[in-house]
């Protein structure tokens, strides 16, 4: 019955529409303004145009600073700073641009609408002024093109020696994290060796593999002030870690690790002093569409002070693949089962939030 | 080749409405159907584009719904979308084919398509001064390809396994894998088939395009005295049929690794409780021939409404485009640069960082030939007699929007900074307003300029001057807070957000921006009506109703077959002539002759008469 009436008010309302817009052509064949070329509505829309400008201008301007708290994610990680400071420098070059480029259209817009008895003006080109805006734009992209060079080189340089590595590797739909123990070294792994308790699929008689161990299923640790590289793989689709708090992100492609490297300034419980949110986490997100549970690919990323690290460390050695693999593969399947169940059930429960 | 037929056809049908008795006759499918001229054509890839459209815009609406409400139940949608809506809920994997869909339909079969397959069929000859295309023949077959593609797309939607939903991109060994995601089964399989159609479609046209252009221009009319519209088709197809094979070939060996076992782009994959045996295949080379296609693909999208734009602009400013070999000039660099920037999609894909800084080199170049044609177009306006038709209104915007979108495309292009913003809003907010938002505006502006050329009546200007300032103001409300999300690391491809506690705020914004969507689309449904009520009961148009320049007002109000009763008219000036000092009227035709206008000859033309 609803559904009826809401069709029918919805026929009447196309109705009405409808006659408008037939009365307005009537009207206008009336007036005889079908017949002149450009009519009142020429100045209407230059003037609507200039009220877009102000108004639009103005509502942007405001939504902006009224959301710069809320869009500027707090910062973390050293070469984070350079890319910033380099953003928002960008964003003043082209606001800049937005904006005289902007004021130029509109107003000319508006300034040189049809006037009854005016002639445009003649002006077919100008080679000068052609070259000088094709210059400066060109200038300051190679401005902009070497510091974005001097950042980029500096990001995508070999990590440090003494840096702490920890491999995290994507499937669908959660991240699996593995630290290489006191040698710094990950073991040999091979997709083939994947089952129920080895999930790495890692070669368990390889010498680098005796002391790797794998980290929490929903959080993993890694000490601040010192380089992390993050070694990064997948062994299903293309995954990609982004730590929005580092300004991190890299692909996981299977079959080709990639890695990331980066340092920590911060860690979890001065974030939280800093944002005043008790309860605040570093989260780790995927960003290349991997499937139905792409977006409940979270882990939590915990960064201590080296001291409260190496304590977390000398707990979790102990819990090496190769021993929890051997003792009691039954025990540990059934534990990796668990966990994976409660993960999936992390993103049902995500879903149908 | 040209044809002798010179018939005029006053009368205007529609293939579309003629659903006379079941007596086809063959003269009409010829003339309707499978027709040859290219102005059905044209028309023919209007209405399918139109059709794909709106399909397009639906699906949108969809998944905005989603993202504006991730807390409602949306049992309504039960009846239309059945298994896929659970208890109100979106599947979120039907939320993923929703935006795989959207993505394919814009791009190429509205955008491309739509766009390419209707302005290049309907202004070459025309602009040229053209009996038809080169092929009339190639041409009929590169729509009924198009149209083959199209009802295998459409088809894929209402498989049982949903449609591909591996993003647009069907990047490897998602959109491989039917264990990964059930529409890299059946539906991914009729993606790649009906790409392969498309493909064909595609390079059908563009070798007609590019025939038509070199070998059959009207006497006089040399490639410096082209309008910018059919330099931009030109270029544009000239890009496609470079790239789309390389596509094409992506598709292809996809299919192989799909099918037969080959592993071009799979290696060491264990998915499903199963270790596969691919070996060796890179997923990373399957984006290199997909960007090498993809990043010429957005130029194919926007060259097209490059060339519209400017000829709307200066037509309406009653102004010579300013600058028109600089505007060329920066066409051609815009083609070139085009093919070698595409690796910019792929800065955090794990390839060589030493490539990434190459590639941000080379894309931030293409700021400056883009930033020329701005600057010439905002000069054009400058001291003009603007008359504000809704083509004019949607050109002005089009160059906002451009501007809007081409401006963060400066911080994208820079691999330290795309680090960050990749694959987040900001991304979206970028490309939907500069090749999605612009292009559209471009083919608004072409379909208002250009519809009493195509149906011989006036298309309504005050609903379009409504439809116009909705859509405006729409697309700005819906594309500028994407931006803060984007800033704010908001990923693509979300089904929500809510998981996430870094993510879990801009609640309002979304619902706002779902609000401004639906609204923007609903508004295109005026623009619908506009044009179906127009091609019938709109004003009789006169031949030249915008005073303008080319030779497509030249012929009659309804062309026929050949499109000029009489001799093809011959070419002496460039295209645009117009408020030329000591002319009496403020625009002389490209066909009128120096010696006729004596009075407003500038020094260098004088030896001409």
């Amino acid at each position: 019955m609803i559904t009826l009436a809401v069709a029918l008010s919805i026929l009447l309302l196309l109705v009405v529409l409808y006659l408008l817009f037939r009365i307005q052509v009537l009207a206008s064949i009336f007036k005889g303004s079908y017949r002149r070329d450009i009519g009142t509505s020429n100045k209407v829309n230059a003037a609507l145009l200039i009220a877009f400008f102000f108004v639009m201008g103005a509502l942007f301007i405001w939504s902006f600073m009224d959301s710069k708290e809320e869009m500027t994610l707090p910062l973390a990680s050293e070469h984070g700073i350079a890319i910033d400071s380099m953003f928002w420098l960008t964003m003043a070059v082209i606001g800049f641009v937005f904006v005289l480029t902007h004021i130029l259209l509109f107003f000319y817009s508006y300034k040189y609408q049809h006037q009854e008895g005016k002639r445009a003006y003649y002006y077919p080109h100008n080679n000068k002024i052609e070259i000088i805006w094709t210059v400066i734009p060109a200038v300051v992209m190679a401005l902009l093109v070497f510091s974005g060079w001097k950042t980029w080189a500096k990001i995508t340089s070999p990590a440090p020696d003494n840096a702490v590595v920890v491999e995290v590797m994507g499937k669908q739909f959660n991240w699996l994290i593995r630290y290489p123990g006191a040698d710094n070294k990950l073991g040999h792994v091979k997709h083939t060796l994947i089952d129920a308790t080895n999930e790495f699929g890692i070669d368990l008689n390889d010498k680098n593999a005796q002391d790797d161990f794998p980290g929490e299923t929903s959080s993993f640790h890694v000490p601040k002030g010192v380089p992390v590289l993050l070694k990064i793989r997948s062994r299903d689709v293309i995954h990609s870690v982004f730590l929005p708090h580092f300004r991190v992100k890299m692909d996981a492609v299977p079959g080709m690790p990639t890695s990331f490297w980066f340092i920590p300034t911060k860690t979890t419980s001065e974030m939280q002093t800093e944002t005043g949110n008790p309860e605040f986490q570093y989260e780790l997100a995927c960003t290349e569409v991997c499937g139905r549970g792409h977006f409940a690919m979270k882990m939590t990323m915990v960064v201590d002070e080296p001291e409260e690290y190496q304590k977390w460390l000398a707990t979790q050695q102990t819990k090496t693949f190769v021993t929890q693999l051997q003792a009691a593969p039954a025990d540990s399947a059934a534990a990796v089962a668990v966990n994976s169940t409660s993960v999936a059930a992390g993103a049902v429960a995500a879903a149908s939030n | 080749m040209s044809s002798t037929d010179i018939s005029l056809h006053k009368d205007v049908h529609l293939e579309h409405d003629d659903h006379h008795d079941d007596h086809h006759d063959q003269s009409f499918i010829e003339k309707y159907i499978f027709s040859q001229d290219h102005k059905t054509i044209a028309k023919q890839f209007l209405f399918a584009g139109i059709f794909w459209a709106i399909i397009g815009g639906t699906l949108s609406s969809l998944f905005r719904l989603q993202l504006g409400f991730p807390e409602a139940t949306f049992t309504f949608l039960e009846p239309l979308l059945g298994k896929w809506v659970d208890g109100g809920k979106l599947n979120p994997e039907f939320y993923l084919a929703l935006v795989t869909m959207h993505g394919t339909i814009m791009v190429f079969f509205v955008l491309t398509a739509g766009l390419s397959g209707t302005f290049s069929n309907f202004l070459i000859p025309l602009q040229i001064g053209a009996r038809d295309m080169a092929s009339g023949f190639m041409n009929m077959l590169s729509f009924w390809f198009f149209f083959l593609a199209s009802v295998i797309m459409f088809y894929s939607i209402f498989l049982e396994t949903g449609p591909a939903a591996g993003g647009w991109t069907v990047y490897p060994p998602l959109s491989a894998l039917p264990q990964a995601i059930s529409g890299s089964g059946a539906g991914m399989t009729m993606w790649l088939v009906s790409m392969a159609f498309f493909i064909v479609s595609q390079l059908l046209g563009g070798v007609n395009y590019i025939t038509t252009v070199i070998n059959m221009r009207t006497r006089g009319l040399s490639m410096t005295k082209l309008p910018l519209t059919i330099w931009a088709f030109f270029l544009t197809a000239v890009l496609g049929l470079l790239a789309f094979p390389v596509l094409f070939s992506a598709a292809l060996l996809l299919i192989f690794d799909r099918s037969f076992g080959t592993s071009f782009f799979l290696s060491d994959i264990y998915v499903a409780g199963e270790a596969l045996t691919h070996t060796g295949g890179s997923p990373v080379l399957f984006q290199h021939l997909f960007w090498f296609l993809g990043h010429p693909e957005v130029y194919i999208v926007i060259l097209p409404t490059f060339g519209i734009v400017s000829e709307i602009i200066a037509t309406n400013s009653r102004k010579p485009i300013f600058g028109y070999r600089a505007m060329i000039g920066s066409m051609l660099g815009i083609s070139l640069l085009s093919f070698i920037v595409w690796a910019h999609h792929m800065f955090v894909s794990g390839m060589n960082p030493f490539l990434g800084s190459v590639f941000m080199f080379l894309t931030l170049i293409i700021a400056v030939p883009s930033a020329v044609k701005v600057f010439n177009w905002i000069a054009t306006l400058w001291r003009g007699n603007i008359n504000f038709t809704p083509a004019m209104l949607f050109s002005v915007a089009f160059v906002s929007l451009f501007i809007s979108g081409g401006v963060t495309g400066i911080i994208l292009g820079n691999s330290a900074l795309d680090i960050q913003l990749h694959d987040t809003y900001f991304v979206v907010a970028h490309f939907h307003l500069v090749m999605g938002s612009a292009a559209f505006f471009g083919l608004f502006a072409g379909v208002y300029h250009w519809f009493p050329k195509f149906f011989g009546r006036m298309i309504d200007e005050k609903l379009g001057y409504v439809h116009f300032w909705i859509t405006f103001a729409g697309v700005y409300l819906i594309f500028m807070p994407m931006h803060y999300i984007g800033i704010a690391g908001f990923p693509r491809r979300y089904y929500t957000w809510t998981g996430f506690d870094t993510f879990n705020k801009f609640m309002d914004m979304n619902t706002f921006i779902t609000v401004a969507a639906i609204v923007a689309f609903a508004a295109q449904f005026i623009f619908l009506f506009n044009f179906f009520y127009s091609i019938f009961r709109g004003r009789r148009a006169t031949e030249n109703p915008w005073k303008s320049t080319t030779l497509e007002w030249t012929t009659p109000v309804n062309p026929g077959h050949g499109n000029w009763p009489g001799p093809l008219p011959v070419v002496y000036r460039w295209p645009y002539d117009y408020s030329k000092p000591g002319a009496p009227q403020d625009f002389i035709p490209q066909n009128v002759p120096y010696s006729q206008t004596q009075s407003s000859n500038l020094p260098h033309e004088r030896d001409t008469e």
